[in-house]
């Protein structure tokens, strides 16, 4: 699926779930990708607007793009860490 | 040293004796909380911010007292929905608003906790003893039974200590 010249190979659309619901489901998502694999999530809290790009620095993984999708609804595009070999 | 007076300040004393190698300075990356209330609103309260640390890399110890304990009671989550009484009157329009939107539980959140950190949940022994409870009457969340004490160890040299 493209977002401009990003491609991610898995989309979780998390819209209706509330604080910290989105972010527990991009763990969950990271968790089980392979290194370098990028993921994306979609939100309608508004929390996630903070917390997300907050987690994904915290945690060493990439925030790729931020997109907005509507009045409510944002998707956060992320890269899972590779480990230093 | 941090929590002192400057010497010139007002209200400043000599700090009092302590003995060597009692103070532990707040480093432990951990939220500690002590969940002492059994409404559904500072549960799930309680649980977010259980949730919230647990994602940002802290340990997390939760310490369940007296309705915090109650609240544990196995089932009990299923149809616990008491809401503080001094905002009572919300009760009604919380409990629609939570069905409508889909808000997780505050166990859910608990389990999600779990799920991705390392947080610990004790029960507290005085409650245990006071409500003839034992462990395996309360959920399988629920780590082990344990005295103030312990809490308070892990408690002492924690980022952060909330009471709920």
């Amino acid at each position: 699926m493209p977002i401009g010249p990003v491609l991610f190979s898995l989309e979780i659309d998390a819209r209706g779930s509330h604080c910290p619901g989105p972010l527990m489901e991009l763990i969950r998502g990271l968790k089980s990708a392979h290194e370098g694999e990028v993921i994306a999530v979609i939100s309608s809290d508004l929390g996630s607007n903070t917390d997300i790009p907050l987690w994904v620095r915290k945690s060493g993984n990439e925030l790729v793009a931020v997109e907005k999708i509507d009045h409510e609804a944002t998707r956060f595009v992320v890269r899972k860490h590779v480990r230093a070999q | 040293m941090y929590g002192q007076f400057p010497p010139d300040a007002p209200g400043h004393t000599d700090p009092l004796p302590v003995p060597a190698g009692s103070m532990t300075p707040a480093t432990a990356n951990r939220l500690a909380i002590v969940l002492f209330s059994g409404t559904i609103d500072k549960l799930m309260s309680a649980s977010i911010m259980a949730t919230g640390a647990a994602a940002m890399g802290m340990d997390v110890e939760i310490f369940l007292t007296n309705w915090g304990a109650l609240a544990f009671r196995k089932d009990d989550f299923k149809t616990n929905k008491r809401v503080s009484a001094d905002f009572a009157d919300y009760q009604s329009t919380l409990l629609e608003q939570m069905a409508a939107k889909h808000v997780t539980s505050w166990m859910e959140n608990l389990e999600g906790a779990k799920e991705i950190g390392n947080v610990h949940i004790a029960a507290c022994s005085h409650t245990m003893t006071l409500f003839d409870l034992q462990l395996s009457d309360l959920e399988p969340i629920v780590d082990e039974v344990t005295g103030v004490a312990a809490f308070i160890e892990g408690a002492r040299d924690s980022a952060m200590t909330l009471y709920i």
